[in-house]
């Protein structure tokens, strides 16, 4: 069917809440008496289509003696965390805590979760493909073109941890698993750095300086006041 | 050592304090002990305590309270602009506002640049101590 136009009304609004014409004019005006007369007296109705028959449902075995609280219900949908104006694709940040805390990193695209995904490059500061929460993090005004890097293979299964396979609990064996334990990373992953890396870089090497600034850490000298500096 | 800087009509001061901080008036009337009437081409004109005002060496010949239009043409007469942008004081806050807007990237490469001019001075008070 095509879509229906939202109807506009016959009866003109005086005041929110009160129309000019009573119920009998607007009778009228609609030609209610019109469409009776042409179906001979009562207004056309169609019978209600008949509904399939619902499977019976057999009684319960048992009734709890005493009333079963329910959770009230909740439709709230989680939305990823709202991103801040001055992080757009390609803005450098500076990242502020964890193990790359000072670093200044590229920023890719902004993951299902709401988390950052971002990238050193690796090459220049050792910051892998990595997610990073959005309130750690100074957003500054610089960008890098990133329009030739590919990010949408990544999200948050990308990430995810993997399952540990259970230990064995033998005595001897135990020193010995724990060598092999070693998370040795999945080639895979490499070349997907490799590959985020390379486009990247040529944009980074167009900009002069900016290699060597991605490469060099942040940290508050000796005047520097952070709520009046500009980033 | 006398006053060099006179309050007067017309004289061109600097606002160092308030909501229109930095704003360079002209003094166009002289309210009482404590006032004064500025103006200047962007703003209402309005009364302003003295000591929210530093006084400049530039001045610019205007009659008492002249209207907005006279103002103006006398202050482009005076080429106040260019004058201050040109005294030493205007330059030092020319540089002051273009330093507190350079972004994290501009720090850098600042400092890259400091570093490559004191390895120059550096290399050539090397060469003079050696032939002295």
């Amino acid at each position: 069917m095509a879509p229906k136009k939202p109807r506009v009304t016959r009866n003109p609004e005086l005041i929110r809440g009160i129309g000019k014409y009573s119920r009998s004019q607007m009778y009228h005006k609609r030609g209610i008496w019109a469409i009776k007369a042409k179906h001979g007296g009562a207004f056309p109705r169609h019978d209600p289509k008949p509904k399939p028959h619902a499977p019976a449902q057999k009684p319960p075995k048992f009734y709890p003696a005493d009333d079963v609280k329910r959770p009230l219900v909740n439709k709230h949908k989680p939305k990823p965390a709202k991103l801040r104006a001055s992080i757009t694709p390609g803005t450098v940040l500076i990242l502020l805590a964890g193990r790359f805390k000072g670093k200044r990193v590229v920023f890719l695209k902004q993951l299902p979760s709401g988390l950052l995904l971002v990238t050193g490059p690796f090459k220049i500061n050792g910051v892998p493909l990595r997610r990073v929460n959005q309130s750690y993090v100074i957003g500054t005004s610089t960008k890098v073109d990133i329009s030739g890097v590919n990010v949408d293979k990544f999200d948050d299964k990308y990430f995810a941890k993997e399952a540990k396979k259970k230990k064995t609990k033998g005595e001897g064996e135990f020193f010995e698993a724990e060598k092999e334990e070693k998370n040795v990373l999945p080639q895979e992953k490499k070349d997907d750095q490799k590959t985020v890396d390379t486009a990247l870089l040529k944009a980074i090497e167009s900009v002069p300086d900016l290699k060597s600034y991605l490469g060099a850490r942040f940290s508050l000298k000796a005047g520097m006041k952070p709520h009046e500096l500009v980033f | 050592m006398p006053f060099k800087r006179f309050v007067e009509i017309g004289r061109v001061a600097l606002i160092n304090y308030g909501k229109d901080y930095g704003r360079l008036v002209v003094i166009v009337d002289v309210i009482d002990q404590t006032r004064a009437l500025v103006d200047a081409p962007d703003m209402v004109r309005s009364q302003i305590n003295f000591k929210r005002l530093s006084l400049t060496d530039i001045k610019v010949d205007i009659k008492r309270v002249p209207k907005k239009k006279d103002l103006v043409k006398a202050m482009e007469d005076a080429d106040v602009k260019n004058k201050w942008e040109k005294s030493s004081w205007g330059r030092k806050l020319i540089v002051k506002k273009r330093r507190a807007s350079l972004n994290d990237f501009d720090r850098f490469k600042l400092m890259l640049a400091k570093i490559k001019r004191a390895a120059v001075v550096r290399q050539e008070l090397a060469k003079l101590k050696k032939t002295a």
